[in-house]
């Protein structure tokens, strides 16, 4: 009887470990799938900023659509999520392309990385900064003797740019670290909450008020976009290895296919948000579908129309940025950058190639006619 | 059982019923025993929901403060979710898109997941940590000088760690194979398993006693006869508290390098995706937690199983 215990427990040892190896190998099986598409794609990295989401809709979209595959590419998109810093796996050469906000490689260049903006994706700043509309908290101004939420980790600089246009300095504040969601903000823990229009403020916008039970209004709100100040600083950007781009032919060419394929995966999100969120939702993002296309809209938003051509560097935003990063000063003193950027953190070459290549094939690169959606989101963002 | 004791046994076969009665005795004891340990464990889970529970409805609603700082969390909807709220969540599916899982069995698909980097993690620890400890107690001079490295191997932080190890992958090709992002995961798993395995299997090899091991030497016996009937057996006791402690930190390093390293997949991405989310679906940030307990729990569980086959070598384990 004492053996058969004991074999029992054999058994469900051994059942265990099967079950752990047969997870092992279903969760390995992805990440192999990439490797059986035929040898003549050239195989691509992007490293994303964040977990799969709308925000990146345009590139899940370019995979999905093929886009890259017509273009040589064999592209695997890596999400973030953590302490994988894009700047930093595309300096270190474990990518090919990194999107990244602007100040925060700014900050990387000035200690040392060589990285270049080959193409501005976003146009314009999603920042905002959100407080109760009975609060008083109406322009940057309003923020003195407040306590104020930002995620940090390089997401804050636009908030202490814009103060310090202000005159407003970080010891006349309290900066309040945010976590993910907006719980800080709704149980009263700080003033003004940091978030971005596609996805934070959305969440404010699920949430049952609990004095109305029905969800939260905009009326409820002041909302504060760091776009209006002078604050506002280049988000979402495709950054390149600087040396590789002025070296190695292969990689310049590389770069106008993967720049022709992105544009053409964000045309595609702006005339089908809707399938571009279905898409997003299939790559992995967690969100249910009405905050998904909220997320996809409000990153149109934020791209189109681009009257140059998307991805075109404008250069009084990128001198706004700079200004704006030399002059912020964080609540322990230390500045972002110190000095000018070089010449080549930033070029236009390549995304003019691609977009003269995209323009003679017949594409609308400026979207001049683009019409936002309108989005009705439903509690939890479910 | 109590027929047994009632009814006269034939004469002859006394003595082969006693020594059966007796186990029968003792079998119904454990099961006695079983059975306690399974209710004082419901009764914990009891207290726990009572004292939740009772707690949101007695406590103010801003939580307890003492001067600034608050000691006892906010009772409010959006921090407390009520505990029927949260269990019910975990059977409705997980958004409102067609086709999406019960929120249940998308948490159980990640933890499943995790579980198996963190079951690869333990297994490299297992061997990497006994491989240490036999080198160690071979040579005193590797003990020396390895030991002090195996503890500043702890004091690495692994959000320093983890982006470096997931670097290193990304680096490793080996002629059509690719190194697979869920291995970052179980080697910085495993980088936590196999410490506690390492010290206690060492202090199991160094067990026996030196009576032990002398009469050993008087028989002739060389090293390899000695380490698998004398100080292998003796390790076991404390190799199985060591390999319990492994098997949790191989689970709490799963989770914190999925998060740290972004994979896709697990419980840990599960976490941070849901807690995105508890603003407006509060109840939802509290599946993969219960998910991530119930992985530990699993995990504990198998090691426990494990010590079951290992019956006959459990003399005088401590813990």
């Amino acid at each position: 009887m004492r053996h058969r215990f004991r074999r029992a427990a054999t058994g469900a040892l051994a059942l265990t470990a099967a079950l752990a190896l047969a997870a092992c190998s279903s969760s390995g099986g992805d990440a192999d799938s990439t490797d059986a598409a035929d040898g003549e794609l050239t195989p691509i990295k992007l490293q994303l900023q964040w977990l799969p989401q709308g925000q990146f809709a345009g590139y899940f979209a370019a995979v999905d659509q093929g886009f890259f595959e017509e273009e040589g590419l064999d592209v695997e998109i890596i999400p973030s999520g953590g302490d994988i810093v894009p700047q930093d796996a595309l300096a270190n050469g474990d990518v090919d392309y990194a999107i990244a906000w602007v100040p925060k490689v700014l900050g990387s260049i000035e200690q040392g990385a060589n990285l270049t903006d080959i193409a501005q994706i976003f146009q314009k700043s999603g920042t905002l900064q959100v407080s109760w509309a009975d609060s008083g908290i109406e322009s940057v101004a309003d923020f003195e003797g407040k306590k104020i939420g930002s995620w940090g980790f390089g997401n804050e600089w636009e908030i202490f740019a814009a103060m310090a246009a202000e005159g407003l300095d970080s010891t006349t504040v309290e900066i309040i670290t945010q976590d993910f969601n907006m719980n800080a903000f709704l149980s009263g823990d700080i003033d003004a909450a940091q978030a971005m229009t596609y996805n934070e403020y959305a969440q404010l916008l699920e949430t049952e008020n609990p004095d109305t039970g029905e969800l939260y209004q905009p009326e409820d709100f002041n909302v504060i976009s760091y776009q209006d100040t002078v604050g506002a600083m280049l988000q979402d950007a495709i950054w390149a290895d600087t040396e590789r781009l002025e070296s190695d032919e292969d990689y310049q060419e590389t770069t106008v296919a993967f720049l022709k394929a992105v544009i053409k995966g964000w045309v595609y999100a702006a005339e089908h948000p809707e399938e571009a969120s279905q898409i997003t939702i299939d790559a992995g993002s967690g969100w249910g579908p009405s905050h998904e296309l909220w997320m996809v809209n409000e990153t149109n938003k934020l791209i189109w129309p681009s009257p140059a051509g998307i991805g075109i560097i404008d250069e009084d935003a990128w001198a706004q940025t700079v200004e704006g990063a030399l002059a912020a000063v964080n609540e322990t003193g230390a500045h972002l950058i110190t000095e000018e950027p070089p010449a080549s953190a930033y070029s236009n070459e390549w995304i003019q190639q691609a977009l003269d290549a995209l323009e003679a094939d017949g594409v609308d690169v400026t979207g001049e006619g683009f019409e936002p959606l309108e989005v009705t989101l439903e509690p939890g963002g479910n | 059982m109590s027929t047994t004791s009632v009814a006269p046994a034939p004469p002859g076969t006394e003595g082969q019923d006693a020594p059966r009665a007796a186990a029968r005795r003792r079998s119904g004891g454990r099961g006695r025993r079983t059975a306690a340990a399974w209710g004082w464990g419901a009764l914990g889970i009891l207290v726990l929901v009572v004292v939740w529970e009772g707690y949101k409805a007695l406590a103010p609603e801003d939580g307890v403060l003492i001067g600034d700082l608050r000691v006892l969390p906010r009772t409010t909807d959006l921090a407390m979710p009520h505990v029927w709220e949260m269990l019910g969540r975990l059977g409705e599916p997980v958004t409102r898109a067609e086709g999406s899982p019960l929120l249940w069995a998308a948490v159980a698909l990640a933890a499943l997941t995790t579980l198996g980097i963190a079951a690869a993690g333990w297994l490299v620890g297992l061997v990497v940590g006994v491989g240490f400890a036999l080198i160690m107690q071979r040579w005193r001079l590797a003990e020396w000088g390895l030991k002090p490295w195996i503890l500043v191997s702890q004091a690495v932080p692994l959000i320093a760690f983890a982006p470096v190890v997931k670097s290193w992958g990304s680096r490793v090709e080996i002629g059509s194979w690719e190194w697979p992002d869920w291995l970052s995961v179980a080697v910085i798993a495993s980088y936590l398993a196999f410490f506690p395995i390492a010290v206690g299997a060492l202090a199991g090899l160094q067990s026996p006693a030196r009576r032990d091991v002398e009469l050993f030497r008087t028989y002739a016996a060389g090293y390899w006869s000695t380490l698998l009937k004398l100080r292998l057996p003796a390790a076991v006791p404390y190799l199985l508290p060591a390999l319990r402690l492994g098997a949790a930190n191989a689970v709490v390093g799963a989770i914190v390098a999925e998060v740290s390293t972004g994979l896709q997949g697990g419980i840990g991405r599960l976490l941070i995706q849901f807690a995105g989310q508890a603003s407006g679906d509060p109840a939802k940030a509290w599946g993969p937690i219960f998910g991530a307990i119930v992985l530990g729990l699993v995990a504990a569980g198998s090691v426990a199983l494990l010590g079951l086959i290992l019956k006959n070598y459990r003399r005088g384990e401590a813990a």
